[in-house]
């Protein structure tokens, strides 16, 4: 294992590791397809399971492998849960394009039929955070600045106190929550994906995470007012500062040569 | 009596009756001679450039600041008395929240017109401290420090640093988050001084942080004390600047004893009044389309929640970049911590950026060995290492600035904060220096430009074919005021130490400081800093004759 390791950075390694994984894609596949029909299961459940299988070892499976036990280009998907499929394909996610210190939301490549099937098999593979229903992080008749105390106390550390993001180490970043969808923070919250920690049920109750995509609805939305004006980026002093150096100062500067010059033609006439 | 009053009567007859303004002059000179006053400065004159309003545009917002803050006091309490909010702000009812937040939520969403005097206040101080720094940089690049007014340098000077703690403390006023953690960055600060901090801390805080008392404390430091010694600076400092009268670009006419420009009565009165509306009016503008500082985004401050993107205003932001740069260096002995990365950033670097500034005009005439009194302003390319010098300074202070935004700068440009962080690091060392150079460069090449234009005319772009086939370019001889203004400054020698041995062969003591006074004379004035203006032999004789060359 240790000289494994040691020779993953080789030049051909990432070669190696492809020929592997499309033989074993290939052999899976030739596995797998006849046994389809031999199994044939007419549950939907199952059925969604098998077309989650072919998507995954097509789209997937380079990566995560062929059973889904992780590779050297991406980590076990066993016990990840539908939730954790659901956010990291249905933004965009994944699948993963190039390596950089993060990988970034993109525009999703899935349907959500296609993605539920994905979530399924992966569900499959052993137990982990179930994808929410609806009625779990619909903000109806949440507890709005309850769930404002709770964003400040444990996300805005990171996604900064209006909800903006930031900036962690080494290129690495809390994306700005603005218009974030209820169903993907109540599961970021579920299965802290990449660099955010996971806030399972029993550290902050489903109440909680209610009250907290309630707050966010109210304050990090389209649909939130902005009593002060443009918001300017809601990044706070930095973008203020700028504003204020250019166009406060700025044009006053402007209005200062225009007065002084104005006065210099008049009296020449 | 009745005579008298036939007398009165008789006056008021023949000149028709007194308009009511020249009465109330009238009664105002008997008891205030404010006739004699008016006498001996209502002809003080003003010139007339741009960059001498930017002095207007400080005192304008300063004028915009004390009003604007005076509608604040009347609805601002400076309590930390725990209060529940129940305004109209849903996202924060129910939350528990200091008298302080309370009142501002309220000046924000209830009072009247009170949110947009309180983005006015906020977005006025930018510009005002925005505006001193130019002001400041004016003065520097053109050598308006020189005796006699290095006093009033010192006083705007200090107008800017007391304007930064003004901010400070105002900002810290709402006990929100986002300025909760600058008052803790600050206490970080005052904990990090050796042996005393502590105790400093304590005192100021009136026990453990955040205690009970800051936002009172900062209050009366806001609005009275500061503001305060502001005013009075700033009376000294006009007073100052009218009892000098105003420097002067160098130009035809013009010279050492005499200031050209306009009355300030009637002309310069009309144009200062018109431009207080301008800036009020743009100030005015800013507020009433773009938010600042909205606290009711951020909450209550609470120590044991942080928002990330946390900075200060931007004239703070400097201090910020020093300790977001700084290596989190510690000491430890016998069981006491020594706070470099603190200390050394807070205690040492920020007052150190600010002082090597505000030396430097006692600096150069310390160098210059000059004494003279100066009216004629310098062109920036003819004080080539004081430009430099300025230049490098400014580009050390944008370092800094950079530094304190390094989150803002990662996330926005897709870079890693660790990276910008060792940007800030290095380029703190030789982004100044490289600076100075470049500077000193540019100016010498300006210099060169300006002595080939007193030399050989302007280049008209006019081509002109000989009979001999050759092509020139057309040059214009400048007129003599051209000529007069690009060749009026000094060039000024530098100090010599005389000679090391005396004429008896005997070696003169010369002490270190003198000898590096000299090193820095021959730096600042010699050879390497100037290019020579054209002696009038010259310019005679390549002018004389005929055109070309
Ligand atoms: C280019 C390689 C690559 C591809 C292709 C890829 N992934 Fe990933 N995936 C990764 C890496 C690397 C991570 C780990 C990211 C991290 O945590 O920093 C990851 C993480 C995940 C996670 C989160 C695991 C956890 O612990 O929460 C899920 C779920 C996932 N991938 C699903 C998929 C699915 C489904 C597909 C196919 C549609 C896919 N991935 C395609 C590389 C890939
Ligand atoms: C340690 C820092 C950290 C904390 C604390 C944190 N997050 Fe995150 N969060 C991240 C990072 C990093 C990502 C990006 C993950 C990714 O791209 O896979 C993220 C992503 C998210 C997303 C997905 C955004 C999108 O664009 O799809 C949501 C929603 C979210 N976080 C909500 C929360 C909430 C709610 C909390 C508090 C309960 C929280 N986060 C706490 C670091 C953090
Ligand atoms: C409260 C802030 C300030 C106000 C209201 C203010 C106002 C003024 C005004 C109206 C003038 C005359 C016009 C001009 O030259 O611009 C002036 C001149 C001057 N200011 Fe300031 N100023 C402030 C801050 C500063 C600062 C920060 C400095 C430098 C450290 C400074 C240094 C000077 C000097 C040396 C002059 C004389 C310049 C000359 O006569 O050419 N001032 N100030």
């Amino acid at each position: 294992m240790k000289k494994l390791s040691a020779r993953r950075r080789h030049p051909l390694a990432a070669l190696v590791v492809l020929l592997f994984a499309l033989a074993a894609t290939g052999g899976l596949y030739a596995a797998f397809a006849p046994a389809d029909k031999a199994q044939a299961d007419t549950s939907s459940q199952s059925l969604a399971i098998q077309e989650g299988q072919k998507l995954y070892s097509v789209g997937c499976a380079t990566c995560h492998g062929t059973s889904g036990k992780g590779t050297k280009t991406g980590p076990s998907l066993v016990g990840v849960g539908s939730a954790a499929v659901d956010f990291q394909v249905g933004t965009g996610r994944m699948p993963a394009q190039q390596q950089g210190p993060q990988i970034p939301e993109k525009k999703a490549i899935y349907n959500q039929a296609q993605v539920d099937q994905l979530a399924a098999y992966i569900a499959s593979l052993g137990p982990g955070p179930v994808k929410p229903t609806s009625q779990q992080y619909s903000p109806d008749g949440a507890d709005i600045a309850n769930g404002g105390q709770l964003f400040r106390t444990n996300c805005s550390q990171c996604h900064n106190a209006s909800g903006k993001g930031g900036a962690l180490t080494e290129g690495k970043y809390a994306p700005s929550l603005e218009n974030a969808p209820p169903k993907y923070i109540y599961e970021a919250m579920l299965t802290g994906p990449q660099n955010m920690p996971s806030f399972p049920d029993s550290t902050m109750p489903q109440k909680d995470k209610k009250d907290i995509i309630a707050y966010l609805g109210a304050t990090d939305s389209d649909k939130a007012a902005n009593p002060g004006g443009l918001e300017l980026g809601g990044i706070g002093p930095v973008s203020e500062g700028l504003f204020g150096w250019v166009f406060g100062l700025g044009a006053l500067i402007a209005l200062a040569i225009w007065v002084a010059t104005h006065t210099t033609k008049a009296r020449k006439s | 009596m009745s005579t008298t009053e036939h007398a009165t009567d008789d006056v008021t007859a023949r000149r028709g009756k007194a308009p009511a303004g020249e009465k109330i002059a009238d009664w105002a000179d008997g008891r205030l001679g404010i006739y004699g006053l008016a006498k001996a400065n209502m002809r003080k004159i003003f010139p007339d450039h741009w960059s001498f309003m930017l002095g207007e545009i400080c005192l304008y917002s300063f004028v915009i600041i004390i009003l604007t803050g005076v509608y604040l006091t009347l609805f601002f309490h400076p309590s930390m008395q725990e209060v529940t909010y129940s305004g109209p702000y849903v996202p924060l009812q129910g939350i528990r929240m200091s008298e302080a937040f309370n009142s501002t939520m309220n000046i924000s969403f209830e009072v009247r017109g009170g949110l947009l005097i309180r983005q006015i206040h906020h977005w006025a101080a930018l510009v005002f401290l925005a505006g001193m720094f130019v002001h400041m940089m004016r003065v520097f690049f053109t050598g308006a420090f020189r005796k006699p007014r290095e006093v009033n340098w010192l006083f705007g000077f200090l107008l800017f640093v007391l304007g930064m703690f003004t901010g400070f403390t105002g900002y810290s006023l709402p006990d929100d988050l986002l300025s909760g953690t600058g008052v803790r960055f600050m206490e970080g600060a005052i904990l990090s001084v050796p042996i005393v901090g502590t105790y400093l801390s304590f005192f100021l805080f009136g026990g453990q942080f955040p205690g009970n008392d800051f936002v009172s404390r900062f209050y009366s430091i806001h609005i009275l004390l500061l503001p305060g010694i502001m005013a009075g600076l700033l009376v000294a400092h006009l007073i100052l600047v009218f009892y000098h009268k105003h420097t002067q670009f160098a130009g035809p006419g013009k010279n050492e004893k005499n200031v050209v420009g306009m009355p300030l009565l009637p002309v310069y009165m009309a144009k200062a009044g018109g431009f207080f509306f301008l800036v009020f009016g743009v100030i005015a503008i800013i507020a009433a389309i773009a938010s600042i500082n909205p606290i009711w985004e951020f909450g209550p401050y609470r120590p044991d929640q942080v928002s990330t993107g946390a900075q200060p205003d931007w004239y703070m932001g400097f201090s910020e970049g020093l300790i977001r740069a700084m290596p989190g260096w510690e000491i430890n002995f016998w069981g006491h911590t020594l706070q470099l990365g603190v200390f050394i950033p807070l205690g040492l670097l920020f007052p150190a950026v600010l002082t090597v500034i505000a030396i430097w005009p006692f600096l150069e005439s310390w160098v210059s060995g000059d004494k003279r009194e100066h009216h004629i302003l310098d062109r920036p390319r003819n004080a080539p290492v004081r430009t430099g010098f300025g230049v490098g300074w400014i580009t050390w202070y944008m370092v800094c600035l950079i530094g304190g935004g390094n989150d803002i700068l990662a996330t926005h440009f897709h870079l890693s904060i660790n990276d910008v962080t060792w940007f800030v690091r290095i380029a703190f060392f030789v982004a100044p220096v490289l600076a100075f150079i470049v500077t000193k460069r540019v100016c010498l090449g300006l210099q060169r430009r300006d002595r080939d234009k007193v030399l050989h005319g302007r280049e008209t772009g006019v081509i002109k074919r000989l009979p001999h086939g050759e092509f020139i370019e057309i040059h214009e001889p400048l007129d003599q005021g051209k000529v007069f203004t690009l060749t009026a400054h000094e060039q000024p020698a530098p100090a010599e130490i005389g000679p090391e041995v005396d004429e008896n062969g005997v070696e003169r003591k010369v002490d270190p400081l003198t000898k590096l006074r000299a090193k820095l004379a021959e730096g600042m004035y010699g050879e390497g800093s100037h290019i020579p203006k054209p002696t009038p032999e010259e310019h005679a004789e390549i002018t004389s004759g005929h055109g070309h060359h």
